[in-house]
């Protein structure tokens, strides 16, 4: 058993590792431009892996496209090479492992448990569909207005060009997003509001690296439950062993780290049932 | 029939609440989008069609070995994210290579704009035919046109003396001097705004503007006789044009004849 207070490094090992590339991939962003290192440059909506690699947001260049701009071969290189990156992976893991507004509306979530908002304040909540009807307001008013409109607004773009590139007063976005999840919806701007998140979720959503689930380890303690930005994807737990087939899943593993049973682990969509080991020590 | 009806009503608002936010969100684009005017990167291309290719990735930014190129934040009051240059602080240095350009993974920067053929055919990177923007001069505050001794634009231009030239003539006031008048000439200007940059004035009495904000436009059908390269658009025109009009669809004599002239 282990000691209260005593810190269990397994139970936070995903989110150190999220926590570390996210830092990391900005960093270089950052490091690309101030210092000219030439690992990684641009930013999130289009970039270049050692002056040659194109990556670009698929999202971002399907608005593009939209708007009625004839893409060039990098940008929809770059963007099939990022699309079909996280198709094949699946589960939205550039939001978990990647998005730098992860960071902020966690923080947000984390703030939210720690005041115990929800326990005191009446629940607010909104369907998660708003993110589908964004990715088609995005498309639609792209073609309307003849600019990428997600990206005229998105806060995650005023993020990491902000940490690239100089905020000014887009640290403004990044307050609203952290005000959003604070005071009105829970989770609300990833789990509920995000177009690039929505679009993520579809593209991922036959990718192979799931969360597998096992029923006969599960004690339903709901741990899992409370922990996850998505909750809903849970929908089998309780119920039937297998993978976690829904692509809003944002593959984040903190379900793994806090189910105490050892009942979830990463896995693939292929495999049936998941029998996993039993835990060590 | 409450489950269609249900079914009907969630419909209908979620296409009304998605049309508010549509507006809303509509207005933000359009408020930003008609920012009064920005100067863009060399080779970039019309502002509209620049708007829908840039992805805002910062790498034409990245490139710029004089720190010129700056993304637009929300204050500076330009679309949020692409890049410009304001030139009375850091104008464009007209680089011959012209990192900027083949940074662009879009092609909101073209090469082709800022490329020219040679005899091999290859296309080849040339500075010169940027068109960021055109130099326009206030001659009441351009002090060379009160006959003070300054060529300072003239000396910073790049293309000195095909952009900006020199008139030279009498000073009527002190009857003795002479005005060395800076001129510009929107066929070789760049918009480089190295001369505002160089401008002694308080405020900047060379300043750069947008292309499209800073120039007129002639009639297309207006040929000027007296100009031999001018004539030569004569030569493609079919035989006889006419024009119609809903006047000119009458013979003179009627329309002549009809009261309400």
């Amino acid at each position: 058993m282990p000691r209260q207070g005593n810190l269990n490094m397994n139970k936070y090992k995903y989110l150190v590792s999220r926590r570390i590339t996210q830092i990391a991939v900005l960093s270089l962003f950052f490091a690309g431009n101030a210092f000219g290192w030439s690992i990684l440059r641009g930013n999130l909506s289009s970039a270049r892996i050692f002056d040659t690699v194109p990556l670009s947001d698929p999202f971002a260049v399907l608005q593009s496209f939209s708007a009625g701009a004839s893409i060039a071969v990098d940008a929809l290189t770059g963007a099939l090479i990022i699309f079909l990156f996280y198709a094949l992976i699946g589960g939205r893991v550039f939001c978990s492992w990647i998005c730098p507004v992860n960071m902020v509306t966690d923080l947000a979530g984390w703030t939210r448990k720690a005041l115990r908002l929800d326990l005191t304040l009446k629940y607010w909540d909104i369907t998660r569909d708003v993110r589908y009807w964004g990715i088609a307001l995005s498309i639609a008013l792209s073609v309307m207005m003849g600019v990428a409109a997600f990206e005229w607004i998105s806060p995650i773009g005023a993020l990491h060009r902000g940490v690239i590139y100089g905020f000014g007063f887009a640290w403004m976005f990044v307050l609203f997003v952290f005000l959003f999840d604070l005071l009105a919806v829970r989770n609300g701007f990833c789990g509920h509001v995000c177009p690039l998140g929505g679009f993520y979720s579809l593209a991922g959503r036959f990718g192979i690296l799931r969360i597998g689930y096992d029923k006969n380890k599960c004690t339903s303690c709901m741990k899992c439950f409370e922990i996850c930005p998505e909750n809903q994807v849970l929908a089998i737990v309780g119920s039937k062993s297998g993978p976690i087939r829904s692509g809003e899943c944002i593959n984040c593993g903190r379900c793994i780290e806090v189910c105490d049973e050892n009942a979830l682990k990463f896995s693939n969509i292929y495999s049936q049932n998941i029998i996993l080991p039993n835990k060590e020590g | 029939m409450p489950e269609r009806r249900e079914f009907l009503l969630k419909a209908v608002r979620g296409l009304g609440l998605a049309a508010t936010g549509g507006i809303v969100w509509g207005g933000i684009i359009m408020e930003g989008r008609s920012a009064p005017f920005v100067l863009r990167p060399p080779g970039a291309l019309p502002e509209r069609q620049f708007l829908a290719a840039c992805l805002k990735c910062g790498m034409c930014v990245e490139a710029c070995p004089y720190n010129a190129l700056e993304l637009a934040r929300p204050e500076d009051e330009k679309p949020i994210g692409t890049p410009y240059f304001v030139p009375r602080t850091n104008p464009c240095y007209l680089c011959k290579d012209i990192p900027c350009v083949p940074a662009c993974p879009t092609g909101a920067l073209d090469k082709t704009l800022v490329s020219e053929e040679v005899e091999n055919g290859e296309p080849r990177l040339n500075i010169n035919l940027a068109k960021m923007g055109l130099a326009v001069l206030d001659r009441e505050t351009c002090i060379a046109y009160s006959g003070i001794q300054c060529d300072a634009c003239y000396r910073a231009c790049p293309l000195i003396d095909k952009a900006i030239t020199v008139e030279y003539t009498r000073n009527e006031r002190t009857g003795k001097h002479a005005i060395l008048a800076p001129v510009v000439h929107s066929i070789a200007c760049t918009g480089c705004g190295l001369c505002e940059k160089a401008c002694v004035t308080h405020k900047a009495s060379i300043f750069v503007l947008p292309r499209e904000i800073a120039m007129g436009k002639s009639s297309e059908r207006y040929i000027k006789g007296w100009d031999a390269r001018d004539e030569e658009r004569l030569r493609d025109v079919p035989e006889e044009i006419t024009t119609r009009t809903p006047r000119s669809s009458k013979s003179p004599v009627d329309y002549l004849n009809e009261d309400d002239l």
